[in-house]
């Protein structure tokens, strides 16, 4: 009986008229694509290892990135001139766009699905968004030093219970904005984190936050799950006090990976990736690799990692072993690689060759090239997998 | 010292040079065309990481004609090749020759062509 009312469903009695059979589809292996220089975005389809359709109207998508709904339909875009935009991956159109601030860094969705913040820099603060209408719910301004001055914030993610976690890059502090509650957010400032953190992550389990650090030899991190959490500086003197080298690219923190008991992390100003004991945070070992690190992203299965470099060694990709922390493979996919998201099980990684004007596409166990895809001026790869992951 | 005018006439030859080119331009000499296209694609897109695609500003501050009326071209070249100690700002010597941060310099401050 059941499959005859599925059959009646799917062959259209009751379903809207406009909608082929044929054009139903999943969108469990959809993707964007950012073109930062057209303030487009490129839907893709990492199966069919095909280019979907392409949007333009986005504004200005330098140092854009993207967070997921919860059912994988909708991909929430922040882009620098302080666009939100939500595109519908379905439909292959924009949703909703509005302008939010002046100049934003990127954002995060609650747990929940119902929230969308965003980072920003011009006015400073974090503000928060109904994820359905992208009408206003909160904003938190960040102010600091008692004058009212608010500060860019940066490494904004969800975190579980309806909360949200980032850091001021000007005050040196990290806050803690709790939804769980109706009305305005409970905001917890954990002061003193350390000089100019310039991004942060979450481990997938929803229990570390960790802040890098540009103006200090170390990292500042804190154990949601402490009854009392608060800041531990962890890899203290980790440069050990050598000069750093000048830093052409601020490393990124969200692709840091979590891999084998271990966090593998990029130096800031240094051509080295540090592994530090994820139950410890005592530092374990450091792989040279070939230029100053900006993502560090572990394969899903966590036995690679992933590493490209700051201009001018932006060309190269080596990929680590985690077990032996051992480099097993280098390659120079092209000029300037920006990013590289892996699909869900990790088979396959995408590679954005900016200066290109490309997309590869690598089996990550062969190394072999599978395709390549012409977009132009990509940068930033997320796919809707991301939609299930804390701090994605 | 064997010929004390040789200084002078170098000079005078420069200047000839410069005005028979029609350059406007008010330095002794310029990256090719190749690399100002290089160039602008790195103030773009590598700048553009700290202070926005459009120069507007981000982490970095905006570095717009308008943002920089308060810096003479020299001196903004000195920010470029040396950096801002205690800031993200690195240091381009090494990267980019003295010609081409002023280039750089120049192109900023009059509005970087596309």
């Amino acid at each position: 009986m059941a499959r005859w009312l599925l059959v009646l469903l799917l062959t259209g009695l009751l379903a809207p008229a406009t909608l082929a059979k044929s054009d139903l589809r999943g969108t469990g292996d959809l993707g964007i694509v950012v073109e930062r220089a057209d303030g487009s975005v490129c839907i893709v389809d990492t199966t069919k290892r095909s280019i979907v359709s392409c949007i333009d109207g986005l504004g200005d998508l330098s140092h854009a990135s993207a967070v997921f709904s919860r059912d994988q339909r909708y991909a929430y875009v922040f882009g620098r001139d302080g666009g939100l935009t939500k595109v519908d991956l379905l439909m292959q159109k924009i949703e909703k766009r509005i302008i939010q601030a002046g100049n934003s860094i990127g954002g995060a969705i609650s747990d929940d699905g119902k929230l969308i913040a965003v980072s920003n820099y011009e006015p400073g603060g974090v503000r928060v968004f109904r994820s359905d209408t992208l009408e206003p719910v909160a904003e938190i301004q960040a102010t600091y030093a008692g004058n009212g001055a608010r500060s860019k914030t940066v490494g904004l993610v969800d975190a579980p219970g309806r909360r949200f976690l980032f850091a001021l890059y000007d005050a040196g502090e990290i806050w803690l904005a709790d939804f769980s509650a109706p009305g305005a957010p409970e905001i917890t400032r954990f002061e003193k984190a350390g000089d100019q953190p310039y991004d942060g992550l979450i481990t997938g389990d929803g229990r570390h936050y960790i802040a890098g650090l540009f103006g200090e030899d170390g990292l500042a991190h804190i154990d949601l799950w402490s009854g009392q959490p608060n800041i531990e500086r962890i890899l203290d003197g980790y440069g050990r006090g050598e000069v750093k080298l000048p830093v052409y690219k601020m490393p990124h923190l969200e692709g840091w990976a979590l891999a084998g008991g271990r966090f593998i992390l990029p130096a800031v100003g240094r051509h080295e990736l540090l592994a530090v004991d994820a139950e410890t945070f005592e530092e374990v070992g450091r792989v040279a690799v070939h230029g100053q690190p900006v993502f560090a992203i572990a394969r899903p299965d966590g036995r690679q990692v992933w590493v490209n470099f700051a201009h001018p060694l932006n060309d190269t990709i080596q990929v680590v072993d985690v077990a032996s922390l051992k480099i097993v493979h280098e390659f120079k996919p092209g000029p300037a690689v920006l990013h590289m998201e892996f699909t869900p099980r990790g088979n396959e990684v995408w590679v954005s060759v900016r200066d290109a004007d490309r997309v590869d596409i690598y089996d990550t166990r062969t190394f072999e090239k599978l395709g390549s895809l012409p977009m132009r001026k990509p940068s930033g790869i997320f796919f809707t997998a991301r939609a299930n992951r804390i701090g994605l | 010292m064997r010929c004390p005018t040789k200084w002078p006439r170098l000079l005078l030859a420069e200047v000839l040079a410069l005005a028979a080119l029609g350059g406007t331009t008010a330095f002794a000499e310029e990256p090719s065309p190749a690399r100002q296209a290089e160039l602008t694609n790195l103030v773009r897109q590598d700048c553009g990481s700290c202070h926005g695609m459009t120069l507007k500003g981000g982490l970095g501050r905006p570095i717009r004609p308008s943002d920089l009326s308060g810096i003479g071209e020299d001196a903004l070249a000195d920010v470029i090749l040396d950096g801002v100690p205690g800031t993200p700002m690195p240091p381009w010597r090494g990267l980019l020759s003295e010609t081409e941060a002023r280039w750089i310099a120049h192109s900023l401050k009059s509005g970087l062509k596309e």
